[in-house]
This record gives C-alpha cells, sequence and structure tokens, in this order.
C-alpha cells in the first residue's frame, strides 16, 4: 500500500524539543497494519515450532501431574505440617503477579495518558490472561478434592450451609474471578477493531469466517468509535482499581493471619507494587526477543524499552524499601516473635532464599539507572529474568520461611518440594506458552488501530495528518 | 422486493488523510444531513464535534452495573451468612459492612465491566453480521489506511445530484453508489 505522506514537509522543530516518535522511521498507517498482520499470514518461522512442540509437551506433563495429583490424593505435593502452604501457593501468587502488568499497563497507563502503552499493551494483556490461567490451577487444586471446589462459590453445601464471606479466602475467589473476566473484557474489547482489519484482509474461507464472526460486523463507524471510546475509558477506568485491589486481596490471604511475617499492614502496597515488577520483567523477558524476531522495531522501540526499564527500577525501588521497612518495624515493635522471624529470614536455614530474593529484586534492577543497561537488549533480556526468578523467591521466603519455624520450636521443620511440584511447576509454562504462541499466530499481537491513532498521520491537526499550515498553530 | 435492479444504500466517499475526511464532515454536518457517518481506522480526535455528535451514553449502563454488583454483593453476603445459615466463626459479627466490602467491590467492578462492554455492543447495535458497505471492496481499505464518509439514501436530504455535488466539493479522491 502505497504511503500516504510522501508530499508532505515536516514542521521545523527545534532539535532539543524533538521527542522520539513512537513508531519509528515515520511509518505509513498502511505498514502498521502489514507488519503486525504478516505475523500472522506469513509461513510459520522454525523458532515458532522449536518454542510450541516443547510447550505442548510441557503442557502434556501439566495435564499428567494434575490427573495424578487428583488421584492419588494432595500429599503427592511437599506440603507438610508445618508448611501447610508450599509451591502450590508460591506459584499461585508468583502466576497471578505476573499477571498485573497487563491490566496495568492497558487501564493505568491509559488513564495517565502514557500514548507508548499502546505497542505493548496487547501481548501484555495476553500475557496476563494466561498467566490467570496458570495461576488459577493452584488453588483450584490444592484443596486437596476439587470435586468440592464448588463449595467457594455461593451455593449452599448438601446441608444447607452458605460459604462464609468473612474470610480473606472467599474475597480471593471473587478478586481473581473477577479479575480474569474483566481482563477477558477489555482485552477482547480492544481485539474487536482488529479483527475487523484480520477480516478485510485474510483470504481464507476459514479465517473470514472466524474474524468476521468475532469482529462483530466492525465498520469503524465514528457513531460506533464514539461509544467505544468511552466504553474503553470505562473499561479502563474500572480495572485500575481492580488491578490494585487483586493483589491487595491477595495479600489479605497473609495479612490477616496472626503469623509473624505475615501480619503487616505494609502487604497490600508492597505486593502490588511486586506484582508490577514481577510483571513487567516477564514483559520485557517476552517482548525483547518477539520485537527483533518479528522485526517490530519501528513499533517497539528502544524508547519502549528503556520506559519499562525505568518501571522496573521504580518498582523495583518501591519492593526493596518494603523489604528494608519490613525490618525496620520488626525491631521497632519490639516483638520477639517478630524480630525472630526477620533474623531467621535473613540468617536461617533458608538464608539461601533470602539471598536470592534481595539480590534480583533490589540490588539487580539498580542498573537500571544507567541508560547502558537499559539501551542493551542483552542485559535488559537476562536482567527480567533475574526479576522473575527473584520475585518466586520472595513469595517462596515469605510463605517457606514465614511457616517452618512457628511458635512451637518442636514443630520446626526443613521444607522440600516433591518431584511432583517441580513438574507441576514446570507444566504451568507449557500452558502459558503454548497459549501464548497460539495467541501470536492467530491475533494481532500489537493493538494495530491504537498504534495507528497515536502517529501523526492520525492527528487531522498535524500536517502529516493533512492539516493545512495555515491550522497548524495551536 | 425487487431482486432484479438492487436498491442503493448510499453514496460514499474515499479520503487520503484525517484532515481531509474531518473537514468533509463539518461540511455535511452544516448542510443539515441526519443519517450519515464517517468511518476511520481508528477513532479520530475531534471527529465527534465535526459530526456534531454529544457525549456518548455508555456511562449510564456501567453505572447500573456497578450499581447492580455492589448491592448484590452486600444483599447476597448479608442474606447467606446472617439470615439463611448464620455461622459463629472466631466470635465475628454475623454480617458486617467491612468484611462484605471486598467481594461487594468486585462484583462492582465485575458488573460495571459487562455494563459498559455490552451497553457499547446495545448502542452500536452489534453483533450485525451484515452490513452493505462491508460487501464493497473500497470500504475494505477502511480498517487498512483510508477514511470514507457514507450518506444514505435513507437520509431525508438525501438527492442524487445535490449530495454528489456536496461530496464533490469536499476534495474527495473516489465517490461512488454503494448499493443494499
Amino acid at each position: 500500500m502505497a504511503s500516504t505522506d510522501k508530499t508532505m514537509a515536516l514542521p521545523e522543530t527545534p532539535a532539543e524539543l524533538e521527542r522520539i516518535p513512537l513508531v519509528s522511521n515515520q511509518r505509513s498507517i498502511g505498514w502498521i497494519s502489514d507488519q503486525v498482520c504478516a505475523i500472522m499470514e506469513g509461513k510459520l518461522p522454525m523458532w515458532w515450532w522449536a518454542a510450541f512442540i516443547p510447550s505442548l509437551m510441557l503442557l502434556c506433563l501439566l495435564g499428567t501431574m494434575l490427573v495424578y495429583q487428583v488421584t492419588t490424593g494432595v500429599g503427592v505435593w511437599g506440603n507438610r505440617h508445618p508448611v501447610m502452604w508450599g509451591w502450590d501457593i508460591i506459584n499461585f501468587v508468583w502466576w497471578i503477579g505476573i499477571g498485573h502488568a497487563g491490566t496495568l499497563i492497558s487501564a493505568i497507563l491509559f488513564l495517565l495518558r502514557q500514548k507508548w502503552r499502546t505497542a505493548v499493551n496487547r501481548a501484555s494483556e495476553a500475557m496476563t490472561i494466561f498467566a490467570v490461567m496458570c495461576a488459577g490451577i493452584y488453588p483450584a487444586l490444592h484443596v486437596g478434592r476439587v470435586w468440592y471446589d464448588w463449595w467457594l462459590f455461593p451455593i449452599p453445601n448438601s446441608n444447607g450451609i452458605w460459604p462464609q464471606f468473612r474470610s480473606p479466602l472467599m474475597w480471593d475467589v471473587f478478586a481473581v474471578s473477577t479479575y480474569f473476566t474483566v481482563s477477558v473484557l477489555f482485552w477482547y474489547m480492544g481485539l474487536i477493531p482488529d479483527l475487523a482489519v484480520m477480516r478485510d484482509r485474510c483470504t481464507t474461507k476459514v479465517r473470514q469466517f472466524f474474524y468476521g464472526l468475532f469482529s462483530l460486523g466492525w465498520t469503524g463507524s465514528n457513531r460506533h468509535w464514539r461509544n467505544y471510546e468511552k466504553a474503553y475509558l470505562i473499561l479502563a477506568g474500572v480495572s485500575t482499581p481492580l488491578v490494585l485491589s487483586v493483589h491487595s486481596i491477595v495479600s489479605l490471604d497473609f495479612a490477616v493471619s496472626q503469623l509473624p511475617g505475615w501480619h503487616t499492614t505494609i502487604f497490600p502496597p508492597y505486593f502490588v507494587a511486586g506484582a508490577v515488577f514481577s510483571g513487567f520483567g516477564m514483559v520485557l523477558t517476552l517482548l525483547v526477543p518477539l520485537r527483533s524476531m518479528f522485526k517490530l522495531e519501528d513499533v517497539i522501540t528502544m524508547r519502549h524499552i528503556d520506559i519499562m526499564c525505568k518501571v522496573t527500577l521504580a518498582t523495583g525501588s518501591i519492593v526493596g524499601y518494603a523489604y528494608g521497612m519490613e525490618f525496620f518495624i520488626a525491631w521497632y515493635s519490639g516483638n520477639p516473635s517478630e524480630q525472630f522471624h526477620f533474623l531467621n529470614r535473613a540468617f536461617g536455614p533458608y538464608q539461601w532464599g533470602w539471598i536470592m530474593m534481595m539480590s534480583c529484586n533490589t540490588l539487580v534492577p539498580q542498573l537500571f539507572w544507567f541508560k547502558k543497561f537499559r539501551q542493551n537488549l542483552k542485559y535488559v533480556f537476562i536482567i527480567s529474568i533475574l526479576v522473575n526468578i527473584g520475585m518466586w523467591f520472595e513469595r517462596f521466603v515469605i510463605i517457606v520461611i514465614g511457616l517452618h519455624r512457628d511458635f512451637l520450636p518442636s514443630n520446626w521443620a526443613y521444607f522440600k518440594p516433591t518431584w511432583v511440584d517441580i513438574c507441576t511447576f514446570l507444566g504451568t509454562f507449557g500452558l502459558f506458552f503454548t497459549l501464548f504462541l497460539l495467541f501470536l499466530r492467530f491475533l494481532p499481537m500489537i493493538a494495530i488501530s491504537e498504534v495507528k491513532g497515536v502517529t501523526p498521520q492520525a492527528d487531522p491537526h498535524h500536517p502529516l495528518g493533512g492539516a493545512k499550515p495555515k491550522n497548524n498553530g495551536h | 422486493m425487487n431482486g432484479n435492479s438492487p436498491k442503493p444504500y448510499g453514496v460514499i466517499a474515499e479520503f487520503i488523510t484525517p484532515a481531509d475526511v474531518m473537514h468533509a464532515a463539518e461540511k455535511v454536518r452544516d448542510a443539515g444531513y441526519k443519517r450519515w457517518d464517517v468511518f476511520t481506522p481508528f477513532p479520530v480526535h475531534g471527529m465527534d464535534k465535526a459530526m456534531g455528535l454529544g457525549n456518548s451514553k455508555v456511562g449510564w449502563f456501567a453505572f447500573l452495573g456497578g450499581v447492580t454488583g455492589y448491592t448484590t454483593g452486600m444483599l447476597m453476603i448479608w442474606y447467606l451468612n446472617a439470615v439463611d445459615y448464620p455461622l459463629v466463626i472466631g466470635g465475628k459479627p454475623m454480617f458486617s459492612p467491612f468484611s462484605a466490602f471486598p467481594p461487594s467491590y468486585e462484583l462492582t467492578i465485575l458488573f460495571s465491566a459487562f455494563g459498559s462492554l455490552f451497553g457499547m455492543m446495545f448502542l452500536n447495535r452489534l453483533p450485525r453480521l451484515h452490513h452493505p458497505l462491508l460487501k464493497n471492496r473500497r470500504f475494505a481499505r477502511v480498517t487498512h489506511d483510508r477514511y470514507f464518509l457514507v450518506v444514505e439514501c435513507a437520509d431525508p436530504k438525501y438527492s442524487e445530484i445535490a449530495t454528489h455535488k456536496l461530496l464533490e466539493q469536499t476534495g474527495s479522491s473516489h465517490i461512488e453508489v454503494v448499493e443494499e
């Protein structure tokens, strides 16, 4: 498709006021749909299969492990007295934390008018949905008798007893299921105009049918866009308190208990910051390789990477502050159990876990203060993986160190995961990457219409958007 | 009805830049047309004003959804835990607005999200499986990089000559009649 801006001259802007454009090389808006849709239209690259087949095998491993757990009993996991929450809850919190970046990018950054979000929001929202699916497996399975999971819903059991809503575990059911549902709605609504793009350019009958069906007959009518934009704004508005509440409520699962190390008021904000931190870690892990494999360097530019590194740095520093504050409060409270717990964190038998957490979460992200690290994709990729590892260890530290030495020394024990724990966790990666790779192949991984909307060619008051020079004065 | 000669649906004018289609929309608005629309690959800022459209009503659907969600949550928890089968748990009150708040808050958000998505679909009369414009091959570029202005024949002011003339004056690159 021919570019529309050949004859337009750029306005003179002083060099120091020039902002790095969100789409590099002055790509035309037609180029954006061509480039993004090429991912779904071209031949599948070898690396896709090289990633998909192992993912599918891990997914089978997950299925096997879950069948084994359900048919044998929850004892195949390493959860033993006194560590009754083991890898299941660690992995639940870890996956759901990863899910937070998607909604943060799509909702909070939308309200803050951060236009760079358009290049990364679709993939992050997909990541959110798949991560929440991985997370949801654990609470459903760790009850031991999955066939009683319906007791979590407001349905009376055979004795007419209802679930009791004074427990944060019930709040969590509502928070996580609402989060999943609203994330799917938000994601789908953003997809409608892009599915219409696919409908209008695909060539096979099957694709025409399915893209046509799911784009709901979208025509791009301005009367429709008006309602659409309002609905998008409202969804962003309600998702913002939602994303903040979900991990707050997850943290209340811990904070409402009486356990030293868990019973603290800092948990909700600290969990939310940690969730955003790990979520951005995962977004970087996924997008840094994808942008070069799919030749999307002009859409996900170095400026995007730079901003995301800065968000990682900021949230990582908040998490580091919370770690320090926990120690300070333990000392300041004068509570011997609290003080013992924190000394046990740093110097007890799980000191290695604590060191992993502290180094990956508080020290490593500090490298992002330097532009050299933010602009080097190898460093960004490695640091983002270390962030993911560090955040896994944070949950390990909170849960296992919090439980393994309780008030009675005769109860103390050293927790070890079983092979089923490890294989189930590996299996969730299979579920996540299988779904994510299918998403890359069948749905536009960049929000096409939103990226078009932030280019200068889309602005009717910009010369590239066709404005006459005399109208250019603001 | 008359299978031999299809009825015309409207006249479509194609534009290459958003500024062109916006100025055209201003002219069509000022000419007093009612059944017409602008089609763009992305929402163009300022187009609502250029078309003379007011605020969207989606907000009401979301608000009603939110109110329904919060009331449902509070009433449900009160009825289940304080009326139908009260259980003493840790000496806590049978019903407290504080412990009932988190689930009700989530239901507020859930229902208002449904309200805004379904409200948007209802106001836009979507899903729609058939549309005359979607059969037009040129119009397929509306999701790619072209901008269209369409005046329907059902508009009371529509006349084949005057409407064509008006659209020609707006500097459209291509004008044609689309059939039903």
